[in-house]
């Protein structure tokens, strides 16, 4: 077992704050990417849902290395609730906008603009 | 801990007024269910008894439920507008020929507006991060419901989807900025934040990261450049009603928060004097970036508003413009500008309705929304034109309207704290809104009316609504000494 300890690299070892605030800025840039990529409506959801949770990760790295504890881990909760409710709101419209459009693409969804 | 509770509770009577009104409108919706457009009443009578306790907490400056939420003279001016345009909500949805469609819904849609109405009255009280937040999402999750509301136009479909994909987006950057700044400062009331800001202890390259996501998140709510993309889309797409509600309530309560925000959790209060001229902590010059927004939103809009031919989308781009105008009361670092924010809401919430109405009554109609379409209206229908007219030539801020007092107010702010630039682009600005406003004056009253020449008959009460609209356009033109009291006494936040 200590062979496999000796294959860890000195950086991630003790894995401390910085590591978890660089995990959540890579998961809100991938989130971002998403959203500004994709054109499945689906595909777009899922990267919101990416921004949401990059934003419970710092809350509760925040919580796990300072000693700010009780109230991260509460808005951390609520973001988790929130993010249940904005998702079937927004799947209840996807699926209003299929009926419509029989498409999901964001593209293809676009008779307002002139 | 009980007893805080209890007096908190008596403090926040109007927000559980409004919750018992939602849960009686879901419960009338059961019980009347043919005959369930009387929902209406049932909320009329629940915003009766919210405004009175609203009006029961003037002169109040109190935080309640430990600092979550602060009961103060800004929070009540701010609940006073939007009670005001919850009313005139109500009663345009009951005229609204757009909603018929709908008719065995419509219990769920007033439901809607009351949850909005409750999200946007937290907003304007909240002083902690979480909280701003959370009544954030609550009045965007009731507003992406109520813009897809008419289910089967295409439009609308189309609108409620770009405004959750936005809304969404935004909400989770506002998060995310929020995260950042608990980090730093370990606080998650603003007047912690603050506390924090000021001992200087922190870097200010995650400020200025915290900060900008915060601005996007509020920017969304507020529709400023370059988070307003969502705005025209909706504003086309969503029912009339609601477009106008969004265009007035929602923006207000936007703009509560932000100042809100903005004031507490960055002022430095060593250097706070008693002249309402105030200073921000070292670290982030957000004004600079909130100047720079300014300047886009009013020019984008009303740059783009020249060329739009649909009534909705054309006072959606005018609203993003008055954003514009709106969010330089902030830059300046001046209890003057905010009091002339607060002062233009009220002139804002007259006009732009009365716009908005007029326009929902010619679609009701003509069933167009093209301004092509109106034509020779002022021919038709004279008296509702002619008040079109007044609101028209009120958003453009020519005297003797209240839009003219409205920027009057605010330019004299912004000049006083030396920003001349700025009012000029402003006054450029105003300009060019003349030009596009006055194309649908020009199409109502210089063009003989093609075709169809009969007059159009308006029932008694919807003139009754235009004259409650028009009467005050007018009235704040000429007498407004109260009205700008008011605002001026209304700055006071609670712990500044």
């Amino acid at each position: 077992m200590t062979y496999c300890i000796a294959q860890i690299p000195q950086w991630l070892a003790e894995p401390g704050l910085t590591h978890f605030l660089v995990i959540s800025a890579i998961l809100f840039s991938l989130g971002l990417l998403a959203v500004l990529t994709r054109r499945n409506v689906i595909m777009v959801l899922m990267g919101i849902e990416l921004l949401l949770n990059s934003a419970n990760i710092n809350f509760i790295a925040f919580a796990r290395y300072t000693t700010l504890a009780l109230d991260a881990h509460l808005i951390a909760l609520f973001v988790i609730i929130l993010a249940a409710a904005e998702a079937a709101i927004a799947l209840a419209i996807v699926l209003n906008i299929y009926q419509q459009f029989s498409t999901v693409n964001v593209d293809e969804v676009s008779t307002l603009r002139e | 801990m009980a007893e805080h509770i209890l007096e908190s509770i008596s403090l926040f009577l109007p927000e559980i007024a409004l919750t018992v009104t939602l849960c009686v409108a879901i419960i009338a919706d059961l019980i009347l269910k043919e005959r369930n457009q009387n929902v209406a009443y049932v909320v009329i009578a629940g915003l009766v008894i919210t405004t009175i306790f609203v009006l029961r907490q003037t002169g109040l400056t109190e935080t309640i439920f430990s600092d979550m939420v602060a009961v103060d003279p800004f929070a009540v001016f701010f609940k006073i507008v939007l009670a005001v345009s919850g009313f005139f909500i109500v009663f345009f949805s009951m005229k609204c020929r757009e909603l018929d469609a709908n008719k065995k819904r419509i219990g769920e849609y007033y439901m809607l507006i009351v949850a909005m109405m409750l999200g946007m009255f937290i907003m304007v009280g909240a002083t902690n991060l979480l909280l701003m937040y959370l009544a954030l999402e609550l009045s965007s999750i009731a507003s992406y419901i109520l813009a897809g509301y008419t289910k089967r136009a295409r439009d609308s479909a189309e609108a409620s989807l770009k405004y959750v994909i936005y809304g969404a987006v935004s909400s989770g950057m506002l998060i995310y900025g929020v995260s950042i700044l608990y980090g730093i400062t370990g606080a998650t009331d603003i007047y912690g934040v603050n506390a924090a800001l000021q001992t200087g202890d922190f870097s200010p390259l995650a400020l200025l990261t915290a900060g900008i996501l915060i601005i996007a998140g509020f920017g969304y709510k507020v529709t400023v450049a370059p988070f307003h993309f969502w705005s025209p889309d909706v504003y086309e797409g969503a029912p009339i009603t609601i477009t106008a509600f969004l265009a007035v309530a929602s923006k207000a309560a936007g703009f509560a928060m932000m100042i809100r925000f903005f004031k507490v959790s960055f002022i430095d209060t060593a250097l706070l004097d008693t002249a309402g001229v105030w200073d921000i902590v070292e670290g982030f010059q957000w004004n600079i970036i909130l100047a720079v927004m300014a300047v886009l939103t009013m020019t984008l809009g009303n740059l783009v508003a020249i060329w739009q031919n649909n009534i909705k989308r054309l006072l959606a781009y005018s609203s993003i413009a008055h954003a514009g105008y709106i969010l330089m009361g902030l830059v300046v670092l001046t209890d003057q500008g905010i009091a002339s924010m607060m002062l233009y809401f009220v002139m804002y919430l007259f006009m732009n309705f009365g716009a908005f109405y007029i326009a929902m009554l010619i679609s009701n109609k003509l069933d167009t929304e093209d301004i092509e379409d109106y034509k020779g209206l002022g021919y038709r229908a004279p008296l509702v034109c002619v008040a079109m007219a007044v609101f028209l030539i009120s958003l453009t801020g020519i005297p003797p309207t209240a839009g003219f007092i409205a920027k009057f107010y605010l330019f004299a702010a912004v000049i006083s704290a030396g920003w001349y630039g700025l009012v000029l682009i402003a006054a450029i600005n105003t300009v060019i809104s003349l030009f596009y406003y006055v194309r649908i004056f020009r199409n109502m009253f210089l063009i003989e009316p093609e075709g169809d020449t009969s007059k159009i008959e308006f029932s008694l009460s919807s003139k009754i609504l235009v004259f409650a609209l028009l009467i005050p356009t007018i009235f704040f033109g000429v007498y407004f000494r109260d009205i700008v009291d008011l605002a001026q006494a209304s700055v006071k936040m609670f712990g500044l």
